[in-house]
């Protein structure tokens, strides 16, 4: 049965989630379809860094004037996300003074507040910096959790009527006479929230206009409805840390080059990055020499990286565009700006429109400007508001009380619980129910969770993205199976056993590429607690062949009593 | 004076502790060196010998499967006599407090993630929990004890098909604890039967406990709690659980902290006590010193303080990568103290396959030996004459998988811990 919705747009990102927010905050009806969970593709697996706009302030001056703008909007609406560090660009010996000196230039013609300190002021703000830091320009750039911006502006949608969808996987687009009438969709288990192990339906969801915001996938989507977008993939591995060993966002002052930033970001740091074009956003290499020159590269900026210890490494790839016959070969001198393709101006097809390029900083202004299109198409006249309204969790942030009496909380945990759930804090965390600490690396306690779960369903990993819950030192080693039990009983045995082997398969695969040292030491402990102490390994409700019970142990006494009834006497020769 | 000894042993683990002993047994002097806590905290106090052969076939009888193991796995190096020997010294450590040597069988425990595992050993507490035993099973959880949720464990035994019917109910541990209270913390309650304010006014922890669990026995024949059941007086809050509410009462295994792994701890430091077994404990060995083929001495570090300890023999029990007895770096794996030879892989890419519980070369990680137990370098000689290695720090067994850990260190530290005392 098809619904009749005004507007549907593809994909649970950044930019999508900004879309349908807008869109539904004036009025329009907006169905959002995302093929996993929220920030499955590109926005869940980027550095968290919110530009200030000083790394563009002298390739690309239009976006870091962008991103500045953006950067003191989402202070404001989103302040529960976002935790102003500050950054650096610093010069080492050979970095180029012409460049310095352009950049320092290049911020102050974007607006972007910029002061030169010397090597010794540098290091008095981050002591760790290597002692031939030159100088360096500070500016205004933070860090910004990507997963609770994303699901904020979700929420905010759905709270405006909108409808999103996840693990909803778009299968055709439909095309009738010309025009796009709307998607088909298969849901990985149904309607809702999601899941596992239910049947799988298909659903046909027609709209007036459909807005294709897949970014790295927007080709294979224009592909569906026969047209060509021209989306360059490029990847990029960033490398996480397992402590703070800055505060400030790090960035090197020089043209360019990989591995030239280091953010910090709740509990931990990460390094980043590369920038090498993909054939297929679903399918590159993730390789070792990535991984190795993050780290060599970065310790020459912070010297103790070379002997931290990393948690994990992840690939994203970014959705970068350029107009048709620009012909740049290196991904890294392709635009940051992004571009709206009308494809009935374009294509003849009307009643789609792609987003492609941007950068997450800038996510709600692409939001705006797409949202204009739309409403221009469908002649709704609305103005934006999304620059002024908070998200939900950043209402009334600054009188926040101290929850660690009120909860029974110890410190750390009510204090970090609270900055992460911001003005949400005093609905979640007054519960009736003890609120103990499931997740210890992060301090995640039980009601947290609970309300992360009634917003995720059974996939733990949309929990985990809302909570932080499984991404500490032991990845997930010592709480997996606590946050899976969660679920249980509102979901059955089955269902919560399918959702921790999700979970733990997913944090596995990122600690691949971070097993030496403490690491790998973690990674056999986790592999003794749930091998050896649980047995998970050859669990056998998982097998297919079901145990002869009867030939194992059944207790001193049992045994005694079975040999009388045989007649036969035990004799172990003593 | 010089620290001068027969026998010195480096680790305080199952296998450091059970080489000690057999080698005190020999008439040596010994001394045994450990560093931190030894990872029995972190293991269930199960004793496991073979409970999956490597191609994943489960184990009803170790004995007989153990013939079949690859050449280089510890149990083949030391052959099968050792693993008898080193169960034997293991029921004289503990006596009483461990069943299963009625019989050559694995028994099936139930773990706190609703599976059972297969192991030789297990501690008295656990006994009544046999998954076996066919009586009928109520589990029991602590609404603030995250790692352990019974209803889903029973609904987890259930789908693993255990001949009992087995039913799991969630109480509050009887008292005002903290919410993030430690499970060591509910076990100090129960050693000391506090005084604990309930509605019916103050009682003890023990009987207070009894009558939170009572209402919800309905006809089950036995109950399973969480292994929080005291530390030092467990069996008798064992025994005053099973009076009040007239069943047999059993634990299941958790992980760290573990209290059966710390009340398996204690067994083997009083029996170390007992014979004459000289304990340094706290801090690392660092360095040593070896004259041509033989180790003279290995370094202590006292606070930057570097402290010989010069012995004859010498038993390297450290542990795998968890106790930190082999280490590694980007560019390869390393056994730290004597940099003895660990076969591994030169890409660390293929240190790991894809699968979290695929077949993990990391996993076999650890030192190759001979026949003697002495490890062996790259090229299959001797590293030291009069150095023998025992337990975690042998390389080519997935002691996860096959659950062969606890097996693997009494019947290699029995072998060193022998060969180490005739020697001198």
């Amino acid at each position: 049965m098809g619904r009749e919705m005004e507007v549907l747009v593809i994909g649970g990102g950044s930019t999508g989630c900004g879309i349908a927010r807008d869109l539904s905050m004036r009025g329009v009806d907006v169905t959002l379809v995302e093929r996993g969970n929220l920030t499955h593709g590109t926005t869940g697996r980027m550095h968290g860094l919110l530009h200030s706009g000083g790394r563009y302030a002298v390739s690309d001056q239009e976006s870091a004037a962008e991103c500045i703008a953006e950067n003191r909007v989402l202070r404001e609406i989103a302040s529960h996300t976002v935790e102003m560090t500050g950054g650096l660009f610093v010069q080492k010996p050979g970095d180029p003074d012409e460049y310095f000196e352009e950049k320092l230039a290049g911020c102050r013609e974007c607006g972007i507040p910029a002061e030169v300190l010397s090597g010794a002021e540098a290091r008095e703000i981050e002591p760790y910096l290597a002692r031939d830091v030159e100088r360096a320009i500070r500016v205004p750039d933070g860090a910004i959790d990507p997963f609770r911006l994303c699901v904020a502006n979700a929420a905010d949608a759905e709270k405006h009527g909108a409808r999103i969808e996840t693990h909803a996987e778009v299968t055709d687009v439909l095309v009738e006479d010309g025009q796009v009438k709307g998607v088909e969709v298969r849901h990985a288990s149904g309607p809702g929230k999601r899941t596992h192990r239910d049947p799988g339906t298909t659903e046909r969801i027609e709209a007036d206009h459909v807005v294709n915001a897949t970014g790295a996938w927007a080709g294979q989507l224009g592909a569906m409805a026969g047209v060509e977008v021209e989306v360059r993939p490029s990847k990029g591995v960033m490398t996480v840390m397992n402590c703070r060993q800055v505060d400030t966002v790090v960035n090197r002052c020089r043209p360019k080059g990989d591995a030239d930033i280091v953010v910090p970001h709740e509990t931990a740091c990460i390094l980043g990055t590369t920038d090498e074009e993909v054939e297929d956003p679903d399918d590159y290499p993730e390789e070792q020499w990535e991984v190795d020159m993050m780290i060599d590269t970065l310790s020459e900026l912070v010297p103790i990286l070379s002997e931290a210890r990393t948690l994990r490494s992840f690939w994203g790839v970014r959705p970068l565009y350029e107009p048709p016959d620009t012909g740049t070969t290196d991904p890294t001198d392709i635009t940051r700006q992004f571009f709206l393709l009308d494809h009935a101006d374009r294509d003849d097809l009307a009643g789609m429109t792609t987003i492609v390029g941007g950068k997450f900083t800038t996510y709600r202004l692409m939001a705006e400007q797409i949202t204009d299109h739309v409403c221009g198409k469908l002649g709704v006249d609305a103005p934006c508001r999304t620059a002024d309204e908070p998200l939900p969790g950043s209402n009334d942030f600054s009188v926040l009380r101290d929850y660690m009496e009120e909860f029974g909380l110890r410190s750390p945990i009510g204090r970090r619980s609270t900055e992460r759930l911001g003005s949400k804090a005093d609905r979640v965390l007054k519960t009736d129910d003890p609120n103990p600490v499931v997740c210890t690396c992060e301090a995640v306690t039980r009601a947290e969770l609970e309300d992360a779960i009634d917003d995720a369903g059974t996939d733990l990993n949309a929990t985990r993205i809302r909570t932080r819950a499984s991404m500490g030192n032991c990845q997930g080693g010592f709480c997996a199976h606590r946050m899976a039990s969660l679920l249980h009983p509102d979901h059955d045995e089955a269902t919560t056993r399918a959702a921790l082997d999700d979970l733990y398969a997913e944090r596995w695969k990122g600690q691949r590429h971070a097993l030496w040292g403490e690491q790998l030491s973690q990674a056999m402990l986790n592999h003794a607690l749930h091998a050896t102490t649980m047995n998970r390994d050859h669990d056998p409700a998982a097998r297919e062949e079901t145990i002869e019970y009867d030939r194992f142990d059944a207790g001193p006494s049992t045994s005694a009593a079975d040999a009388a009834t045989d007649g036969e006497g035990v004799n172990r020769g003593d | 004076m010089a620290i001068e000894d027969d026998v010195c042993v480096i680790g305080g683990g199952l296998a450091g502790m059970t080489s000690a002993l057999r080698a005190a047994r020999e008439g040596a002097r010994v001394r045994l060196v450990s560093h931190k806590k030894s990872t029995l905290r972190h293991a269930s106090g199960l004793v496991d010998v073979l409970g999956y052969t490597p191609d994943g076939e489960l184990v009803a009888e170790p004995f007989g499967a153990l013939a079949a193991l690859p050449a280089g796995h510890p149990y083949e190096r030391v052959g099968v006599d050792a693993v008898r020997d080193g169960l034997g010294l293991f029921d004289e450590v503990v006596g009483d407090a461990y069943y299963g040597d009625h019989t050559d069988a694995n028994a099936l425990v139930p773990t706190h993630g609703g599976t059972v595992k297969p192991t030789a050993r297990y501690p008295e507490s656990a006994a009544a929990g046999l998954a076996s035993d066919p009586r009928e099973t109520l589990l029991v959880g602590f609404e603030t004890l995250t790692a352990f949720d019974a209803p889903l464990a029973a609904d987890h035994l259930d789908a693993a098909g255990v001949p009992a019917a087995t039913r799991g109910v969630t109480v509050p541990f009887p008292g005002a604890f903290r919410a993030d209270s430690r499970v060591t913390r509910f076990a100090h309650a129960l050693d000391r039967d506090e005084a604990i304010e309930t509605n019916a006014g103050t009682t003890g922890a023990r009987r207070a406990l009894a009558t939170a669990v009572d209402p919800h026995l309905d006809g089950a024949e036995r109950v399973g709690f969480p292994a929080v059941l005291g530390d030092d007086e467990s069996s008798d809050v064992r025994a005053a659980l099973e009076t009040r509410l007239g069943v047999d009462v059993f634990e299941v295994p958790m992980g760290p902290p573990s209290l059966p792994g710390l009340r398996l701890e204690r067994l083997f430091t009083a029996a170390l006590d007992d014979a004459g077994v000289r304990r340094t404990t706290g801090n690392p060995v660092v360095d040593f010193e070896a004259d041509g083929e033989r180790i003279q001495a290995v370094y202590v570090d006292r606070n930057g303080q570097r402290a010989p300890f010069h012995a004859d023999e010498f038993v390297l029990a450290t542990g795998g990568l968890v106790g930190k007895g082999i280490d590694s770096d980007r560019d390869g794996v390393i056994e730290p103290i004597f940099d003895c030879h660990v076969p591994h892989p030169d890409d660390r890419y293929e240190w790991f396959v894809d699968e979290a519980f695929g077949d993990h070369p990391f996993a076999r990680f650890g030192v190759d030996v001979d026949a003697e137990l002495r490890p062996l370098d790259a090229d299959g000689g001797i590293e030291y004459a009069n150095l023998r290695a025992a337990g975690g720090v042998l390389g080519g067994a997935d002691f996860a998988a096959e659950k062969s850990g606890s097996g693997i260190s009494l019947a290699t530290g029995y072998a060193a811990g022998r060969a180490a005392g005739e020697a001198v």
